[in-house]
């Protein structure tokens, strides 16, 4: 060990948005717990921006891993490490939540402390999933960042927020629960560690002695938690309810970042762990992902309410990203790296644009607003980039990364990249039709009074316009911070 | 030996204290400095083996760090338990000390019980723990419904002891050597002889009935429902866990080597307990009723260590014993401030008494079994503990599906509590809160996260 260390870039992701969240609870005035939100995820945004400048592992080690002894007598310790994609997660983790923080500004709630001191907690809950290193840690951060979120969608949602959100909680609860299982299972056939018989440390289960059979059924119990989380057709049914009645700063938590979740675990600990059944049920899992993109983008063009709109194009965006982890490609895992992040930005800067109309309109139907543009025009530039990059259209940050899945599952089957293909299509259409509709043609009753967005606004949508482009001309940055990960994996799976 | 003399005689001199003892309060202090000592005095036992009495039990009694250990953490919940809903009890009726001095005679029963190595003390100990509840169940002496449950439990009670003594009788018969030490029954794994099977079937019975198992678990809604609200949160988490305590013994030591044999029989017992208290809990609208389901279904996960008996499910089940219990008493102490029982009384507690409802969020999410609680370090400990066997592994799925339902009921409260507005005119609680109260209930909510975060600190202790 490192004796000049004393704390590591994990830990402070951790800890800091942690205390943070404390300190919120006990402000008692809105200004200043929305203040103090923004400014300790602006911090935590600087942690987390100074330990990539420190990602290079081979340098740095000590400065991006760390084990405490935990439960030491059942083979578990407190391991966190950052590699190439806990990086990229965890400061997509960090720049989404000052963005949201400040975007929503302006909306208020009852007991603010408790809703910014529970938007903290969930971030410090994201940071430890994308962090830990062994596997009962990671399942105690899979399912502490749930249970904020919990109370946050159903405290502060719309009119039947406590049905949905429950039906969420359901879902990922009986989904974890069944990892949980798995996970023993697994634990079970682990060599020793230093204390125990066995142990649950990342490289112990990477090197779990299984028979092909037993990894067949372990391969369904853990996929089935994270592709509820992700969520693949079917396992997606709680979350367009979801995204609909949160409140929409969460929402943008639940899509830009805790679906990344369920992206980021089938990577790290599916692929590597059963590489056999990977194989196996390539096909099935590939083929429902991409049932699920026909079948979202469908339903998206149908939609006439823009959360349930948004929430729907988004489970069509993640079943590409299931599909291309699934193809085993370099270029195609490459790809999901890119996307995840890409995803993110663009995701929440959709969510701040809906937010922002229904805010000052007061609905969400598609087919009640129009003509914005002539109201709004800054507003709608900022839109119409937005909904470009969610169609990947080239120059925008998305174009990189569903290039690359794309070719990952065309080098897999023609014939699945040709389907999958139509979804791009299908994106044009429904996200053309909505700024149409929304934005153009004759301004309404409703959309008479609506006015240009505010200095905060503006901030946080230019940073994200920059980052479009600036991730759409130059993606190297993100190519070059998960390339170890990316590389380990493949290795692992030949 | 030290708990088990200690708590018959401090029982006696509180029920001869009551007679001169006018003032109500004074016997909840004096239970409470009493048990204090006698938990002292237990430690003392275990750490240095200091023992105040020199008592030849020939054998029929066995103490080691285990069983000691869990008398702790028995006699530590029941201290709590005192100190939480102490001022409860005396509101039940006129004969507090009494109350009091019962609650020490079912200490001692269940001293005796973890302990036991005789099936002689074994049915002693039963007895003792039973005959206390009975009039306690009983003691709300003027409500009709409290008078049902206490009949109900004794006609129940007597019958499954009834059936125990029976088979007690035939192992009795079917031992070789003729002997009640639960050691002496068997030996090796040899098909079981009639008598011996017939006995064990009949101890599985009656031991099935105590910690309230499908399918005979039926006298439990109704008497959990019928008595004092302070004396079921009792009856549910102590009580339960000591019966389980010795279930897991007895099964153990008397006929462990053929584990093999019977194991079937645990398979469906956990099966039909799992599904019958958590869909039957599913349904209930009062809420004291629902938390009599759930301790069904949480005895099906104790169940497990029967299953396994194994290292990790002996840890875990005293794990167990201490997470349900200290969550249930959490529970139950609230419950009993609430005016109305019923889930929609819970409307709006957590803008009237934020600390009671953040307290009583932790004590449900342990129930349920979320990382960060000691209830799911327990649930995990008995899950590990099943998966080691490597042997039914559909009924851990199952299990684990179970408990998925059994998020529904508890978040109920939760639900409840935090996203629903009471009536505007409603009230609430049926008295004031006190600030010892509220600090009793959050040592009890960082003791719940403190052992879901650091299990070792009670599981370390089984092996000193």
């Amino acid at each position: 060990m490192n004796q000049n260390i004393w704390i590591t870039f994990p830990e402070l992701l951790i800890w800091f948005p942690l205390l943070a969240g404390l300190v919120a609870f006990m402000i008692r005035k809105e200004n200043v717990v929305k203040n103090w939100a923004i400014l300790s995820s602006l911090i935590t945004l600087g942690i987390s921006i100074v330990s990539i400048v420190y990602a290079d592992n081979s340098k740095h080690f000590y400065l991006n891993n760390v084990s405490y002894f935990w439960l030491r007598y059942l083979g578990s310790n407190f391991t966190l490490g950052l590699d190439g994609m806990g990086h990229m997660l965890t400061a997509l983790t960090a720049v989404a939540f000052p963005l949201i923080f400040i975007a929503t500004n302006r909306t208020s709630y009852k007991s603010a402390n408790a809703f910014y001191g529970l938007m903290l907690l969930t971030q410090s809950g994201l940071m430890g999933v994308f962090t830990a290193m062994d596997l009962l840690v990671f399942y105690f951060f899979w399912e502490l960042a749930v249970i904020p979120a919990y109370f946050l969608c159903s405290r502060w949602g719309g009119e039947r927020r406590i049905q949905a959100t429950f039906k969420f909680f359901v879902y990922t609860f009986t989904g974890s629960l069944l990892m949980l299982v798995g996970i023993i299972y697994l634990y079970m056939h682990t060599g020793p560690s230093a204390n125990a018989d066995h142990s649950f440390s990342m490289n112990a289960i990477y090197a779990a002695m299984l028979s092909p059979a037993e990894k067949n059924w372990l391969f369904w119990l853990f996929f089935i938690a994270f592709a509820i989380k992700m969520p693949v057709f079917p396992f997606h049914t709680w979350q367009p309810d979801t995204y609909e009645q949160a409140p929409t700063s969460t929402t943008m938590v639940l899509s830009g970042i805790m679906v990344k979740m369920g992206v980021f675990a089938v990577i790290r600990w599916i692929l590597p762990v059963f590489p056999d059944a990977v194989t196996r049920f390539d096909n099935i899992v590939i083929g429902l992902s991409v049932i699920g993109m026909i079948y979202a983008s469908l339903i998206a063009i149908k939609q006439d309410d823009l959360k349930r709109f948004v929430a729907y194009s988004s489970i069509a965006h993640i079943g590409l990203m299931c599909a291309a982890i699934f193809t085993k490609s370099e270029i195609g895992l490459q790809g999901v790296m890119i996307q995840m992040f890409s995803h993110g930005i663009n995701i929440i800067g959709m969510w701040i644009v809906v937010d922002l109309i229904e805010k000052q309109t007061g609905t969400r139907k598609i087919s009640e607003l129009g003509g914005i543009a002539h109201k709004a025009p800054v507003l709608t530039i900022f839109l119409v980039v937005i909904a470009l990059a969610n169609i990947a259209l080239p120059l925008t940050n998305a174009f990189v990364g569903e290039f690359m899945m794309f070719s990952g599952l065309f080098t897999f089957n023609f014939w699945y990249a040709a389907v999958a293909g139509l979804s791009i299509i299908l994106a044009a259409v429904y996200t053309l039709n909505m700024i149409q509709k929304v934005f153009y043609g004759e301004a309404n009753g409703v959309t008479e009074k609506i006015q240009e967005i505010s200095f905060n606004q503006k901030l946080v949508l230019t940073v994200l316009v920059v980052m479009i482009f600036f991730f759409g001309v130059f993606p190297q940055p993100l190519f070059d911070v998960t390339k170890d990960t990316v590389l380990n994996i493949i290795t692992r799976l030949k | 030996m030290n708990a088990i003399i200690l708590t018959a005689i401090w029982g006696v001199m509180m029920m001869l204290g009551g007679a001169f003892i006018k003032s109500k309060t004074t016997p909840k202090y004096l239970a409470i400095i009493g048990l204090a000592g006698i938990l002292v005095a237990n430690c003392m036992q275990m750490n240095s083996g200091t023992a105040f009495f020199m008592v030849d039990v020939k054998d029929m009694l066995h103490f080691n760090s285990f069983n000691l250990t869990f008398i702790n953490v028995a006699f530590g919940c029941t201290l709590l338990f005192f100190l939480l809903s102490g001022r409860d009890i005396e509101k039940v009726g006129e004969n507090v000390s009494e109350y009091f001095a019962l609650i020490f005679f079912i200490l001692c029963g269940v001293a005796i019980i973890s302990t036991f190595n005789s099936l002689v003390m074994l049915f002693i100990g039963i007895e003792i723990v039973s005959i206390p509840l009975y009039i306690l169940t009983g003691s709300d002496k003027r409500n009709l419904k409290s008078n049902e449950a206490a009949l109900k439990y004794f006609l129940m009670g007597a019958f499954s002891t009834g059936i125990m003594l029976l088979g007690i009788a035939f192992l009795y018969g079917g031992s070789a050597t003729g002997s009640f030490y639960i050691d002496n029954i068997i030996s090796g794994n040899a098909p079981m002889p009639p008598m011996i099977a017939i006995g064990l079937v009949l101890l599985l019975i009656s031991m099935s009935f105590k910690v309230s198992a499908a399918p005979f678990h039926f006298w439990t809604p109704d008497v959990y429902d019928g008595a004092p609200t302070v004396f079921t949160s009792f009856m549910a988490t102590i009580v339960k866990a000591a019966a389980f305590f010795a279930f897991v013994r007895l099964f153990e030591n008397a006929f462990g080597s053929m584990h093999q044999q019977w194991q079937t029989l645990i398979v469906i017992l956990i099966a039909a307990t799992l599904l019958i208290g958590n869909l039957t809990a599913v349904f209930q609208q009062s809420v004291k009723r629902m938390l009599a389901y759930s301790s069904i279904a949480q005895a099906g996960f104790m169940l497990f260590a029967l299953f396994a008996l194994n290292n990790l499910a002996k840890e875990g089940l005293v794990l167990y014993a201490a997470a349900y219990s200290l969550a249930s008493i959490g529970i139950f102490a609230i419950l009993i401030k609430m005016k109305d029982y019923t889930i929609e009384g819970f409307n709006g507690l957590g803008k009237e008494q934020p600390l009671l409802a953040v307290t009583a969020t932790v004590f449900l999410l342990s129930l349920t079994g979320i990382p960060l609680t000691a209830g799911f370090q327990s649930k995990f400990f008995m899950l590990m503990a099943a998966v080691q066997t490597g042997q039914h592994i559909w009924l851990v799925i199952f299990a684990v599906l179970c408990a998925a339902i059994s998020a529904y009921y508890y978040f109920r409260i939760i639900q409840a509590m935090f996203f629903k507005e009471a009536a505007a005119d409603a009230v609430i609680l049926t008295e004031d809160i006190t600030p010892a109260f509220k600090i009793l209930l959050l040592i009890t909510a960082v003791l719940i996260i403190g052992l879901g975060l650091f299990p070792h600190f009670l599981t370390n202790w089984l092996y000193f």
